[in-house]
């Protein structure tokens, strides 16, 4: 089971690939007016609803920008057309990352089978669950907004090179629990931590593509700003980013919450700032600085959004330097 | 109206050319303490300020290793620690951020409570004037007068639990407004109202909390009082008197392992009395599942071996000792001193002979490696123990005065020479060794000990309170939207009246055009008959 489970995550990371390349023909060769229109439904407010509106008759449209009455379906109509050459190529890439995540989710049953227990139990299968909930996530988000479709390319990025990573040099043999593990808020707490995790690393994708967006609006031109030229519109990316945090957000707040109170019974303390505490809850406030300075009406939204791109960076330290340079009492990560 | 106007809000009155300068500038203070920008920084900073307590060892975690960062570092640990930077967030850099951050916090929390609260008792605002220049609007005809229409239009909305209000117009027209998603704000409030108790509960528990740690060999009883315990803390508000008068036995101990020598289950058996004089009862002490009494909760931290060693001295005089190894690896190769301080004291009361006090320094694997190179137990069960003595006689130098570890011998003493190596040897368990000097020393086996924290926080229960209405309070204010809908009534020229409705959402809300076509279709009517374009519901995908 075991074994089957190792092989089962080498052909996930082949097929993560295999789509990573559909969705880079699809990106770098589709037509970016088509993507771009659809995922950037304008989206102005009136900006004082109160405001003086005298002028204009009854009857006359207020301005072809903000848009009179559309007919619904007029307005998706151009995009479903003929996909294109390069539409076909992102389906493909789509289709390929449903087998792989079937492959990925594989890799946990069969994991869980060999150790008898919730495939999350070290650091190793945390990234491989972290990496099925991005996936899945992906998955879902494409479902209701097909046009992000191209972003597939920098989705399935991350994930071969986090998904080859864990099973480089992370790897551990499947093995039951130790005791301080054996808790029910232990899967409780693992499950949301695993799940918030896998939900922020979907949520920097929009973040880190309109902060790349943003700057080539502001003319820049070095790497990676010219990327920004086949992304969908800056507002479009920073709404997903900011629905896509504001789900994960509550996640994570609910897996500190479980950790402490598994710290409690387990430790004799709900909180004491052992370095993975530290960082969790220094993600925390990092992530509560970007929801709270995306409500604040003076501060850019791309001020805000590198906020979320730091707060993922504080994530990153949390997973993969301090399991391996800091003593805890995490006795999670299991790598050597 | 705008979101700008409630949070960055100016205090009071206006200031008068007789307001003193200071007042002014407090004012000028207060003002930026208690704008979402100043909140906004103070949150970097304090997650910025969390970080360096993950980079140095901190005293509340380990002291040890602080005192080992001492000796490694000795020039840079002094000026870390004259910064706090060993007690990082007991430091009063950090405090000085989370306080201004929560003062901050009560100050823009309490006018937006009373603006929240004045805005649930409101009624919804005026419907401006041009309706259908909202993101959402849509015109119907209905055959009734004005006020009949405008109560159809009402009870539509009521029906989806919008608050409304129906207001007469001088113009003749009547207006609905109607409003939803006072909830969002509430939430909010919730949050960070939840925020302030949890940082009330922590407060709490450090005050009127205590912990204490001890180690007990197997077959002891301890009682709770300072006394008893290795080590030992007190919230500022408690005195040692405070602590409750239980007692605890600890019967025995079992660690079961893979075969990797993972650990896979800790149960120690306890028996307890909660105070003088109740009775006596047992428990099953394991790692996630403390002995929880109603002052205090007992938790199994580690576990080791304490080799039983009976000493023989040369005059026939018999100490029998149980000394704690404390473990090194994974494996549970421990280490630990024996000292016979009254040792070889002939019995006639010879003064002048030299002091011939005996210590052991041992290690003992719990499986022995089959290497004798790598005194490195393979297995921590004792599947093949054995314990490796090194025999010292001389002075164990206990009598002056500086306290000496339990597990060390004094090393001044060896490295001085009082103290001396006798000898070596490996003992299984029921074997005994004879020392030169004609003295035994014999190795009984071993019994297992635990380490418990006992450990007191009234807080907690605030905290997990606070925690779990601030995760509710989240939940409700990232989910909630707040949105108004407005409809214009006015008698139509040919009979009957026109209805003007519009929807504006206030916050990021792309199920809102359905919502508001849901609405539109309740309240009924038709599309009146001057407009061209016979669309149903004017709605354009802009809440998307
Ligand atoms: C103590 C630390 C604080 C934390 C962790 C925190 C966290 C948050 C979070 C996560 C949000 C986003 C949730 C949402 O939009 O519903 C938020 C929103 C908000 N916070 Fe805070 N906050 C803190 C302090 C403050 C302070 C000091 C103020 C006042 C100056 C404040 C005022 C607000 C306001 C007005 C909103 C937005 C409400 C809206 O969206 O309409 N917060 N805060």
């Amino acid at each position: 089971m075991a074994q089957l489970s190792d092989t089962l995550l080498i052909a996930a990371v082949v097929t993560y690939v295999a789509a990573m390349l559909g969705y880079l023909v699809e990106f770098a060769f589709g037509t970016r007016g088509a993507v771009a229109r659809v995922v950037a439904r304008p989206a102005r407010q009136l900006a004082a609803v109160g405001a003086p509106t005298a002028g204009t008759s009854p009857t006359a449209p207020v301005s072809p920008a903000a848009g009179s009455p559309v007919q619904p379906g007029r307005a998706v109509a151009p995009r479903e057309g003929s996909p294109g050459r390069a539409g076909i190529a992102g389906l493909i890439g789509v289709g390929l990352t449903v087998v792989a995540l079937g492959l990925h989710s594989g890799v946990l049953v069969t994991r869980g089978l060999a150790a008898h227990r919730v495939p999350w139990g070290n650091m190793y299968e945390f990234v491989v669950t972290l990496t099925a909930v991005f996936a899945a996530g992906w998955l879902v988000l494409l479902a209701t907004r097909p046009a992000l479709r191209p972003l597939g390319l920098f989705v399935t990025f991350a994930q071969a090179l986090l998904l080859g990573f864990a099973g480089l040099v992370l790897t551990t043999p499947a093995a039951p629990l130790q005791p301080a593990l054996q808790s029910y808020w232990l899967k409780i707490h693992v499950t949301a931590a695993a799940t918030a995790s896998g939900l922020l690393l979907l949520a920097f994708v929009p973040a880190a593509l309109f902060l790349i967006r943003a700057g080539y609006d502001a003319g820049k031109r070095r790497f990676p700003y010219p990327l920004g030229r086949r992304l969908p519109a800056g507002e479009a990316l920073e709404r997903l980013t900011f629905r896509l945090h504001a789900f994960a957000f509550p996640i994570w707040t609910l897996a500190i919450i479980c950790g402490a109170i598994w710290a409690e019974s387990a430790w004799g303390r709900y909180w004491g700032w052992d370095p993975k505490e530290t960082w969790s809850f220094v993600s925390w406030v990092a992530y509560a600085a970007y929801l709270h300075a995306r409500a604040t009406p003076s501060v850019k939204r791309t001020t805000a959004t590198w906020f979320a791109a730091a707060a993922w960076g504080t994530m990153l330290i949390n997973l993969y330097v301090i399991n391996f340079v800091a003593v805890g009492l995490h006795s999670y990560a299991g790598v050597q | 109206m705008t979101t700008t106007q409630r949070v960055e809000r100016a205090s009071g009155a206006p200031d008068t050319d007789k307001s003193a300068f200071g007042v002014r500038s407090a004012r000028a203070f207060w003002r930026w303490l208690t704008s979402m920008r100043t909140a906004l920084v103070l949150l970097l900073v304090l997650a910025v300020a969390a970080v360096p307590g993950s980079v140095w060892p901190q005293r509340n975690v380990s002291a040890e290793r602080v005192t080992r960062y001492y000796t490694d570092h000795p020039s840079l640990a002094p000026l870390l620690d004259r910064f706090w930077f060993f007690d990082v967030y007991a430091s009063p850099w950090f405090s000085a951020v989370y306080l201004l951050l929560f003062v901050s916090l009560v100050g823009c929390l309490v006018p937006r409570l009373r603006q929240h609260a004045q805005n649930l008792v409101k009624p919804p605002p005026q419907a401006p004037v041009r309706l259908d220049r909202l993101p959402h609007s849509a015109r119907r005809w209905m055959p009734d007068d004005a006020a009949t229409a405008a109560q159809t239009v009402r009870s539509a909305l009521r029906g989806r639990r919008w608050r409304t209000t129906v207001r007469a117009q001088q113009d003749g027209a009547v207006t609905v407004a109607a409003e939803k998603g006072y909830l969002k704000e509430s939430g909010n409030l919730l949050f960070h109202f939840a925020l302030l108790a949890v940082l009330f509960g922590v407060a709490w528990g450090s005050w009127y909390g205590w912990h204490a740690n001890r180690l007990v060999v197997a077959g002891d009883e301890f009682c709770d009082t300072t006394q008893q315990y290795d080590e030992y803390g007190l919230g500022a508000r408690t005195v040692a008197e405070d602590l409750p008068p239980f007692c605890v036995t600890v019967q025995d101990f079992t660690a079961t392992y893979l075969d990797t020598g993972e650990p896979s289950q800790y149960t120690a058996h306890i028996s307890y009395v909660e105070h003088p004089g109740a009775a006596a009862r047992g428990w099953t002490l394991r790692v996630n599942d403390p002995l929880r009494l109603s002052d205090a909760n007992v938790y199994l931290l580690g576990h080791g071996y304490a080799p039983v060693l009976r000493y023989t001295d040369r005059y026939g005089k018999v100490f029998t000792t149980v000394v704690p190894f404390l473990p090194t690896d994974g494996m549970l190769t421990s280490e630990g001193v024996a000292k016979f301080p009254y040792a070889n004291v002939a019995p006639g009361g010879g003064q002048a002979q030299a002091p011939a006090q005996v210590g052991f320094s041992g290690v003992y694997q719990p499986t022995v490696n089959p290497d004798p190179a790598q005194p490195k137990s393979i297995f921590p069960d004792e599947r093949d123990p054995a314990l490796t003595l090194r025999a010292w006689e001389g002075d164990l130098g206990l009598g002056n005065g500086a306290p000496q570890s339990v597990y060390e011998l004094d090393s001044r003493q060896i490295a001085l020479g009082l103290l001396n190596d006798v000898g070596t040897h490996t003992l299984r368990p029921g074997q005994s060794w004879a020392l030169p000097d004609g003295s035994t020393v014999e190795f009984l086996g071993t019994k297992p000990w635990i380490t418990v924290a006992v450990r007191y926080d009234p807080g907690e229960k605030l905290v997990l309170a606070g925690a779990a209405c601030l995760l509710i309070g989240l939940m409700i204010s990232l989910s909630g939207k707040r949105r108004r809908i407005w409809a214009r009534i006015s008698p139509a020229d040919g009979g009957g009246s026109l209805i003007t409705i519009g929807g504006l959402a206030r916050t990021d809300h792309p199920g809102f055009g359905d919502e508001f076509a849901g609405v539109v279709r309740l309240a009924g009517g038709d599309p009146p008959a001057q407009d061209q374009e016979p669309a149903p519901v004017g709605t354009s995908e802009r809440g998307r």
